[in-house]
């Protein structure tokens, strides 16, 4: 496996820190005019999503993780797995609830995902940064008041609660950006 | 590529060349490229080949300005282009803007004033006056340790306890230079000046030893802005005897893998006068004076797109 000097570790390169895959978030070389140089990084685990601060010594050297990035296709899920599809190999992989963390929200099938795998086993899943899902439950909308910004929650039929205007209504169709889960715009049917 | 910028180090460069002029400091030229290096064990060369040997791009241009000195060249000051290599970040560029000077006579208190000076003059926005603090002061205040006395074990356990994480052993002076960047710079005030003194002996490089409340330190200063360092200066040391031990034993920290500047030091043997010197990055000074906080909004081409 590929091994990196600490002058290296640029943002996305994935590395073994105690045993555990970590993505370099943020890098910066730090050096007191006269002295010893560091590289102060801030790095993801891949595995709980915890963000941390490491620093390594400018002469040290750190193990990469055998880490990949694959899209695949989101096909079903029996509740407790989700199962995705490379749709040029035709493969097909589970992904466990860690895995999937709030990818859950946003997926009700075909959508193209970006499956991060550390040693060929699932560890995070990427949705589209947006999704059109349909709103099954929320308050009788408000008819009219497009002026004030008010919200109100809606449930869609992923399950996902989202804040939407109060002038949406149950069967609408909106628009989500999954990276933040804020609502962006109603869809017209 | 940042226009703003492209004026605002031309005028920089000017008002430079005028604040030296007022105090009739002879700008000089010494080369880029000779056939000795810079031995300081954490400094690192590029190195060139050339059809008359290996030659090194000078990391900064003290060597050959002492030689100037030794030959009566009076108080003098460069404004050139270094290289340093494997230093790259957002306030590293392996290729940067030095301005070094040297004053006869001077002590390095004076030299401290005189940067302020200049300083104040470049980036007009600063509190004033600015702040002096030994390393000893700023280590108790930020980390509540004595840096030169605590042990390795004791400096490890004080940089654990604020939090970083690092794995390893590393020797005293490193674990210093751990806190220093993580925990004592980034208290620095960012819209005043800092100056901080007397570093532990064992940093002096070519700056002179003087014993303070029983510790030897090195009269030797670094400026800041906030946590950014904007330069290093001296009292240098004279005695010839003395430079060649340090270049000698940094030569051997480093595994001579850079030959030591002999014209340097057979220079010394003449007599090199009481002097201060120090060296400013232009490019941080910059970032500094346009508020930026990225070394590539103020170069032009940055060694990325070199």
């Amino acid at each position: 496996m590929a091994t990196y000097g600490a002058n290296d570790l640029r943002v996305g390169v994935k590395i073994i820190i105690n045993g555990d895959p970590y993505t370099v978030v943020e890098s910066d070389f730090v050096k007191p005019g006269k002295g010893q140089a560091f590289t102060r990084a801030r790095v993801r685990n891949l595995k709980s999503g915890r963000t941390i601060e490491q620093t390594f010594k400018s002469t040290e050297t750190v193990e990469g993780a055998d880490v990949e990035d694959r899209d695949m296709e989101y096909l079903y899920t029996d509740g407790e797995n989700w199962t995705f599809m490379d749709s040029g190999t035709f493969e097909q992989l589970e992904a466990g609830a860690t895995a999937m963390a709030d990818a859950v929200k946003w997926l009700k099938g075909n959508e193209k995902c970006v499956v991060t795998l550390w040693n060929g086993v699932p560890l995070q899943v990427t949705t589209p940064n947006f999704a059109e899902l349909k709103i099954t439950q929320t308050d009788p909308g408000v008819r009219g008041d497009t002026a004030t910004g008010g919200t109100k929650p809606a449930t869609l039929e992923t399950g996902a609660v989202v804040k939407v205007p109060l002038y949406m209504e149950e069967g609408e169709i909106l628009k989500i950006d999954t990276r933040t889960g804020e609502y962006v715009s109603r869809v017209k049917a | 590529m940042n226009l703003a910028a492209l004026h605002e180090r031309a005028s920089l460069n000017q008002q430079v060349r005028v604040f030296f002029a007022e105090r009739k400091v002879l700008e000089v030229e010494t080369p880029a490229l000779s056939q000795a290096g810079n031995t300081d064990p954490f400094i690192d060369s590029f190195s060139v080949n050339t059809p008359h040997g290996l030659r090194y791009l000078h990391t900064s241009p003290e060597y050959p300005m002492k030689r100037l000195l030794v030959a009566g060249a009076g108080d003098i000051y460069q404004l050139c282009k270094v290289w340093r290599r494997d230093e790259s970040g957002k306030r590293h560029n392996p290729e940067f803007t030095l301005l070094e000077w040297y004053r006869l006579g001077f002590t390095w208190q004076q030299l401290m004033h005189e940067v302020a000076d200049l300083l104040h003059t470049l980036i007009p926005h600063l509190q004033k006056p600015p702040r002096f603090c030994s390393y000893r002061e700023a280590f108790l205040e930020s980390v509540q340790l004595d840096p030169h006395l605590a042990t390795e074990a004791e400096l490890s356990a004080c940089a654990q306890a604020h939090g970083i994480a690092i794995s390893g052993d590393m020797p005293v002076q490193a674990w210093r230079d751990l806190l220093l960047t993580h925990c004592v710079e980034p208290q620095f005030p960012t819209d005043q000046l800092t100056f901080l003194y007397h570093y532990p002996a064992s940093q002096s490089a070519l700056a002179k030893i003087q014993q303070v409340d029983g510790q030897a330190v090195a009269e030797r200063f670094e400026v800041y802005l906030g946590a950014l360092e904007l330069g290093n200066g001296y009292q240098e040391q004279t005695d010839s005897a003395q430079n060649r031990l340090i270049l000698v034993q940094d030569a051997h920290t480093r595994g001579h893998d850079i030959p030591v500047d002999e014209r340097f030091l057979a220079a010394l043997e003449h007599g090199l006068p009481e002097c201060a010197g120090v060296a400013l990055g232009i490019d941080r000074i910059l970032l500094c004076r346009m508020q930026r906080d990225d070394l590539k909004q103020v170069i032009a081409f940055s060694w990325e797109v070199a």
